[in-house]
């Protein structure tokens, strides 16, 4: 084996110290904890109260570009997250506020990030669509549709050559499974036993179309088939349901058995914060209302007795106050320094990098001619 | 020094860089059993075994995608793309995400990852086969593209583009993989981001860079033996970051330049250098800035259209005496033409 007689300069890389592999054993399904419930259904309301405060601040024009919810997908979120260890890694499409607050980012860092401020996870460069925290391991939301997957197949790769015991979760819109991306990535990581799952958030729309309209096999886990990899599909309405599915699949991949879960649930508003929603019928409408996750798991919650009227108005309470307190964070975070421009072109700084601002000239001007009254000189 | 070609150069640079840092290796299509496309990477999958050698499966997206995500966990990625024509399927990795993850996620986490990967023309393979498309990822801030003209260049900046943190495209050329040349013993980089004159000059600035660099450095001698003329070359080797110092300096010396490209002239790197140059060196020119490039068709397959399209030796020296031409006409005791 080769040995390092000069490391290259540290790259700023986001993987932690190498630890030895100790294969864990498969997560065995856990009796439903009435304070893990509790908590779970914590997590939920309180996705749902950012969101709704996210959408708010948008509207007030307080956040720019595009904003994409996770309003209806609530019990994918926790459930998904509730089955990673902080050490694992998540790759997401630009649908992630959630995601970052289930990995564990505060939500003040979150909403920052929204208003574009300097203490926003991504400083106030990536928005909405693109947080990323190295120290929780959220590797990105990403805006180009199916282009968090070949990276997040390549991290798993990363953490195969260093027989690493952390796993990737990767997700994607049911949208998504079309894309060439797609393919390429989950055949990459099949053919080469990667620590991966693979996690289609099916809302069951992509922006407007349907998953009927866009996929010829529309129960999309059964797509793994093509690349001999296991898969289930999941209520993704049910919070437990997702987190005991998503642990299956988190220790499959732990193994080196990279896994494709397909959690269906639905999206309560329009495709991003802008969007009326107007294709959607009244009859479409009415049932992903009727089936809103948190609403349900609440009634569950109170059907088992865990959780009575005044536990549940102090938990909406908490989580409005933690959400204005975020607000709060974001509001009092400065805009990013123009100083700062061009400090992430380049990790390793070389000569000749352009900081020109745009109406600079390349070259110092010329000096102008000296004034005449006849011609020339400007005047 | 040792004589050795070209594609000796890189292979004996990814071979040392490998030995030099286990963190370093090596994905692509046909890279280990077929020992590459070009036999690149001939002998290294013996030498390193599948892990560090990874043959891929036809999926550019794929896996120059996965070369960015293990980038971003600390590994050093030598992704090979058959040749540039094909990278076009991998644009979203390269443009969207490697050249966007650093600077998108505010710093957080750099992707140290070399796509190599080269250009061509004149080897009869038809329209898709034959493009010079560097232009499209030289154009994206975050990206660095590298181009060697020479078997040492190619060491030393394959080493630099290796320990970079950054993604590098490191152009080859396929013209150039049996081109002979001395390289320095042991350990040498060059900066990226640094032309170099390669040949210094008064009387006009010749400009190219990969395979263009190594015919003008050939004409400038042949021109100097033939025609007693002084010509000063400058091989780009860095495609971003462009030194447009240097570019500016020997013009403002010699009052004029030609420039060589392989690829298409309209909004070419040429382009880019003429008007660097009319931006720096305005008041010392006494001549338009002359580009000579590839003809505006998809390349045809026929050698006599083939030929036609692509510069040719002919093409430049004519450039070069229309410019010193109408620098001794503008420079004629009574002043510029009408
Ligand atoms: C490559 C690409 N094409 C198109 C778009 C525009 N676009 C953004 S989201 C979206 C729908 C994606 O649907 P899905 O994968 O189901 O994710 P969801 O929004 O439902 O979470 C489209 C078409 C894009 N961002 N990227
Ligand atoms: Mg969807």
């Amino acid at each position: 084996m080769a040995t390092r007689t000069r490391p290259s300069g540290a790259s700023k890389s986001v993987a932690g110290p190498r630890r030895q592999a100790t294969a864990q054993a498969g997560h065995p399904t856990a009796d439903p904890d009435p304070a893990e419930m509790l908590a779970l259904y914590r997590q939920m309301v309180l996705v749902r109260r950012f969101e709704e405060r996210a959408a708010r601040a948008y509207t007030q024009a307080q956040v720019g570009g595009y904003c994409h919810l996770n309003l209806g997908e609530e019990a994918t979120v926790v459930g998904l997250m509730a089955a990673l260890e902080p050490t694992d890694y998540l790759f997401t499409n630009y649908r992630e506020h959630g995601y970052a607050l289930g990995k564990g980012i505060s939500p003040g860092r979150v909403m920052a990030e929204l208003y574009g401020r300097q203490d926003g996870v991504s400083h106030g460069w990536g928005g909405s669509m693109h947080m990323f925290d190295a120290r929780a391991r959220l590797l990105g939301g990403y805006g180009i549709v199916g282009g968090q997957l070949p990276p997040a197949t390549g991290a798993a790769l990363a953490i195969d050559y260093r027989d690493g015991t952390e796993i990737v979760m990767c997700l994607m819109g049911d949208g998504t499974t079309n894309i060439g991306a797609f393919h390429e990535s989950l055949n990459l990581a099949a053919l080469w036993d990667l620590p991966i799952v693979y996690v289609i958030v099916n809302n069951q729309l992509g922006m407007g179309t349907t998953v009927e309209m866009a996929s010829a096999e529309p129960e999309l886990h059964r797509r793994a088939a093509s690349y001999r990899m296991a898969a289930e599909r999941v209520d993704g309405n049910d919070p437990l349901a997702v987190r005991d599915a998503a642990r299956r699949a988190v220790s499959c991949a732990r193994d080196r058995r990279p896994f494709l879960l397909e959690a269906v649930s639905g999206r309560l508003k329009g495709h991003s914060v802008v969007d009326p929603a107007k294709y959607r019928s009244a009859d479409d409408t009415l049932a992903v209302r009727s089936a809103d996750p948190v609403t349900a798991f609440a009634a569950r919650l109170r059907e088992l007795g865990h959780l009575d009227e005044e536990t549940e108005a102090s938990i909406d309470t908490a989580a409005l106050q933690e959400v204005s307190e975020a607000v709060a964070f974001a509001e009092q975070s400065p805009h990013p320094e123009v100083s700062t421009l061009f400090d992430h072109t380049y990790a390793t700084a070389v000569p000749n990098d352009s900081r020109r601002l745009p109406g600079a000239p390349l070259f110092p001007p010329l000096p102008t001619a000296a004034p005449s009254n006849v011609t020339g000189g400007r005047r | 020094m040792t004589s050795m070609t070209y594609r000796e150069a890189i292979r004996q640079t990814l071979r040392s860089e490998m030995n030099r840092d286990n963190d370093v290796l090596l994905l692509g299509e046909e890279i280990g059993v077929f020992e590459g496309s070009y036999k690149i990477t001939q002998g290294l999958l013996a030498e390193f075994g599948p892990k560090r050698v990874r043959d891929t499966p036809i999926a550019e997206e794929g896996f120059t995608g996965a070369a960015v995500g293990a980038a971003m966990l600390g590994l050093r990625p030598v992704v090979e793309i058959m040749t540039i024509n094909f990278s076009l399927l991998a644009l979203d990795q390269i443009v969207n995400h490697a050249a966007k993850i650093y600077g998108m996620f505010g710093g957080q986490t750099s992707v140290p990852l070399v796509i190599r990967t080269p250009g061509g023309g004149g080897q009869q393979l038809g329209a898709t086969h034959s493009q010079n498309i560097e232009l499209y990822y030289a154009f994206v801030p975050g990206m660095k593209v590298v181009a060697p003209s020479t078997p040492a260049d190619a060491k030393a900046l394959l080493t630099a583009a290796i320990r970079d943190n950054d993604p590098v495209l490191f152009l080859e050329n396929l013209a150039l993989y049996n081109t002979r040349g001395e390289v320095p013993d042991g350990e040498i980089e060059i900066e990226i981001g640094r032309a170099a004159v390669t040949r210094p000059g008064r009387d006009l600035t010749l400009i190219g860079y990969s395979r263009t660099a190594a015919v003008a450095a050939r004409i400038a001698e042949e021109l100097s033996t033939s025609a007693g003329l002084d010509i000063e070359v400058i091989d780009l080797r860095s495609l971003r970051p462009l030194d447009r110092p240097t570019l500016v300096e020997s013009v403002r010396r010699t009052g004029c330049a030609v420039v060589v490209e392989d690829d298409w002239l309209t909004y070419g790197i040429g382009a880019e250098i003429a008007a660097t140059i009319s931006d720096g060196a305005f008041d010392h020119l006494d001549a338009p800035v002359r580009r000579v490039a590839m003809a505006e068709v998809p390349l045809p397959y026929a050698k006599s259209l083939e030929t036609a399209a692509l510069p040719s030796d002919a093409d430049l020296v004519e450039a070069i005496h229309q410019t010193l031409d109408a620098v001794a006409h503008r420079r004629l005791p009574q002043g510029p033409r009408p």
